[in-house]
């Protein structure tokens, strides 16, 4: 008890909480403006952390990644322009949202479910670490492969209209993740000689440059749309309740779903999302509503790319194993801090993991404060003439990709991404498949083959460690079921009813 | 001559310049420390203490800059390529020592002016806790009389210096070095809850590396490939205690500048280097993670890297790995 009133007056030092309320405010802002995302925002504070106490240094990474991850939806829903890879997954539900005249509605369902995500994961990492963390440690490359895979085929289950063309675009983006020398070969593969090709594509520039750049592009070609009648951004929270009360299996599912992604390391948000909103599309009971501008979805997945956010953090302070590269900044400032992530942080140092999490609920609360201030911000820019925003979004694209790896390449990738994302948009192939693609191609690639090195090329583990028989059957149902179902179909047709 | 007012200015200039031609005291402006890898990882840590360092040494900000890409190239090359005048220098890792013999790049050690060698970690031998092979005799045994590829391990890439490391110890005990079998990774901390599942035999990854897991009684660790123990892991014995066999290596890192680095200025560095090496603070910090301290100064750097370019070279081709 003594530890948690310890840890009440850790972050009750004023030097925590304004470096909680100023990181919230900047990763706010900085995962709103598209081009710029969350890996970006926390990267850059790293050499502030420095100058901080330990709990003031940490909090203002957790702060500042969770209010990112939310405020990357802003950009996607209003201006179909995703400021991370998980609102990808929803960005043209949201959008087509907007255009119905629903944008407060889409963006309140994303900030509340975010804060009701957020507070789940945590309360999981509180009451669930070790748990988690066993099941987190039992998952092996076989398992791996097969999550991987399902992630994959979250593609064909949202495509709105083809889902030929959707596998298609996932197809290509496989095929963007294979280029570089990060493959269990280490060979350099498609790199041409270049040595910048040679670390692969980061999916955050193919990412900014398929959805910003190619919007752009395509701003730039048709002629302006009629300006959307001037009315007051209504009451942010208003319809959330109600959406509570309507979709309260969806969400749960979504945190259940978030939450055991999230703490496997290696899949993070972006998978968390895709993987929930399929779950919604397959099992709503209005799926022909998906695509046209419909909550549920959103609810789902933006409860699930929170959570994972959260659960995310038990390998990280349990056994400093990175789940994505915020996590791994995370553990390399928790290290400069002296919080040496391992057991001794939940036995010696409990005061400062009780802290830790103190400062998780806090963040997801403000965020919902703050979440509105910055909704309401935001929606000015939909008053804004599209001449004066589309060239700040492109000067934000090159700034945001430059300033991850300080290198001018970046920027041409993003350049080449957007032409591809305009040829690939106008005939109607998805791309925010093909960014799935690049995001889940190494997973997969690197974990089927480690997983064959290890068996020496036997491909029955695959289907005989138990976790592994699980996923792979839920893989092949997904992949069958579109066959079944239409089987099913015909079926019914010939053998009519009597 | 009658004074004009182009005159006046033009003296009023070349008054001002004056102090340009007097050779001001380096670093007169910020300096630029690239990494070529990533925020908050071991190297990026360790560049960012020394660099809060030497900005209290020398008075003047030491940036550190990430230049990730190319599994290192990048950064290294952005090192290699900048101006010799001092205000940008970088950290250079053992992988400079091993790219150019993949055949990824031209450049090796001698590509730059070395300033100092300031840490190195050995890799360790770690197995699952309840791994049936409770000491590194009892380990090197099993493997010795284990047909070709039954034992797996893992700790880095295909190539990377845990696997020469592996390699290179296997060679020792007069093996192939493909007698174990890699399984690539994307660095130790994969590799290390791989083994935490059941999935590797061991990894050779380094101590700090695996610490987590060490502390959370998941893994053991056997041995560890250096000349003495880890103050920081008293209980893991070196090679040469427990076998015998006198193999040792490790990951090193160094700051170093582009060729052709005035001396004056390299000297500079190199003694403030020195300072920083020795004060309580760094090694505070580096013990903390458990990170090696080593120190050695310009002249010590090259041969130190030279040696090491050497004898990882061979290592690769006796392990397969080398294209050039």
């Amino acid at each position: 008890m003594s530890q948690l009133l310890e840890a009440f007056r850790l972050v009750g030092a004023p030097d925590v909480l304004i470096a909680i309320l100023a990181s919230s405010i900047y990763g706010l802002v900085v995962g709103s403006l598209p081009g710029l995302s969350a890996t970006m925002a926390t990267a850059l504070l790293v050499p502030v952390t420095f100058y901080l106490s330990p709990i003031a240094a940490v909090a203002t990474i957790i702060a500042a990644s969770a209010m990112a991850i939310f405020s990357g939806d802003i950009p996607g829903c209003l201006l179909r322009i995703p400021g991370t890879p998980a609102s990808a997954a929803y960005t043209d539900e949201a959008y087509a949202m907007t255009r119905k005249g629903q944008a407060e509605l889409a963006l309140g369902a994303g900030l509340w479910f975010s804060a009701v995500g957020g507070i789940v994961g945590t309360l999981s990492l509180v009451l669930m670490a070790p748990l988690l963390a066993e099941m987190a440690l039992s998952f092996s490359t076989f398992e791996y492969f097969w999550l991987a895979f399902l992630g994959l085929m979250c593609a064909t289950l949202v495509a709105r209209s083809s889902p030929i063309k959707a596998i298609a675009s996932m197809l290509i983006g496989l095929l963007v993740s294979c280029i570089g020398i990060e493959n269990p070969a280490g060979t350099p593969r498609f790199t041409f000689g270049i040595t910048d090709l040679l670390g692969g594509i980061e999916p955050i520039p193919a990412l900014v440059g398929v959805f910003a750049v190619s919007e752009v592009m395509r701003a730039m070609t048709l002629a302006e749309p009629p300006p959307m009648p001037r009315r007051k951004f209504g009451s942010i929270l208003a319809g959330q309740w109600a959406l509570t009360k309507r979709y309260q299996w969806p969400m749960w599912r979504g945190n259940i779903v978030g939450i055991i992604i999230g703490v496997l390391p290696g899949a993070g948000a972006d998978m968390a999302a895709w993987v929930s909103y399929a779950m919604s599309k397959r099992f709503s009971r209005e799926p022909e509503k998906f695509g046209t501008g419909h909550p549920e979805g959103l609810v789902e997945a933006g409860a699930s790319n929170n959570a994972s956010l959260a659960s995310g953090w038990v390998p990280s302070l349990l056994f400093g194993i990175p789940g994505d590269t915020i996590t791994a900044i995370a553990i390399g400032v928790l290290y400069m801090k002296g919080l040496n992530p391992g057991p001794t942080l939940f036995t010696e140092r409990a005061s400062s993991m009780y802290a830790l999490y103190i400062i998780f609920i806090l963040a997801n609360i403000i965020m919902i404060p703050l979440g509105i201030a910055m909704i309401r911000i935001a929606s000015l820019v939909l008053r804004a003439p599209r001449a004066a925003v589309m060239p700040v979004i492109v000067l934000l694209c090159a700034v945001g990709s430059f300033a991850t790896g300080n290198n001018l390449f970046s920027v041409l990738l993003v350049g080449v991404f957007g032409v591809i994302g305009f040829v690939m948009e106008r005939n109607g192939y998805p791309v925010a498949a093909m960014v799935l693609g690049i995001v889940m191609g190494t997973m997969v690639e690197q974990n089927f083959v480690t997983s064959l090195i290890k068996s020496d090329g036997d491909p029955l583990p695959f289907f005989e460690r138990p976790v592994s028989a699980v996923l792979a059957a839920m893989t092949f149902a997904a992949l069958l079921w579109p066959a079944g179902v239409w089987i099913a179909r015909r079926l019914r047709r010939s053998a009519p009813a009597l | 001559m009658s004074i004009t007012r182009r005159g006046m200015i033009g003296t009023a200039a070349a008054t001002l310049a004056l102090p340009a031609l007097a050779q001001p005291r380096y670093p007169a402006r910020p300096v630029q420390v690239i990494v070529p890898w990533g925020a908050g990882g071991g190297t990026d840590a360790t560049a960012r203490i020394v660099a809060a360092l030497l900005e209290k040494e020398l008075g003047q900000p030491f940036n550190v800059v990430n230049r990730t890409g190319g599994s290192g190239v990048v950064g290294h090359a952005a090192i290699a390529g900048a101006q010799p005048d001092g205000y940008t220098i970088g950290m250079i890792t053992v992988e400079i020592a091993m790219m150019h013999w993949q055949g990824l790049t031209e450049l090796k050690p001698t590509s730059y002016t070395p300033l100092a060698l300031m840490n190195e970690d050995p890799p360790g031998i770690q197995v699952n806790v309840s791994s049936p092979y409770q000491d590194i005799k009892a380990l090197a045994d099993a493997i010795k009389a284990s047909p070709a590829g039954r034992f797996k391990a893992s700790g880095t890439g295909q190539g990377g210096i845990w696997h020469l490391a592996l390699a290179g110890w296997l060679g020792a005990m007069g093996l192939r070095a493909d007698h174990v079998r890699w399984v690539p990774s994307n660095g130790a901390a994969p590799a290390m809850q791989d083994l935490a599942a059941g999935g590797l035999d061991l990894t050779t990854c380094s101590i700090p590396e695996a610490r987590a897991m060490l502390d959370a009684g998941r893994a053991r660790s056997l041995a560890i490939m250096a000349a003495e123990r880890n103050p920081q892991f008293p209980n893991v014995p070196t090679l040469k205690e427990a076998l015998g066999i006198d193999y040792r290596t490790g990951a090193w890192r160094g700051i170093a500048g582009p060729l052709n680095l005035p001396a004056e200025i390299a000297r500079t560095l190199t003694a403030s280097l020195e300072k920083v090496n020795r004060s309580g603070e760094f090694r505070e910090f580096m013990a903390n993670r458990g990170f090696g301290v080593l120190w050695a100064d310009a002249a010590g750097f090259a041969a130190f890297m030279e040696r090491a370019d050497q004898s990882l070279g061979e290592a690769m081709r006796a392990a397969g790995l080398a294209r050039a």
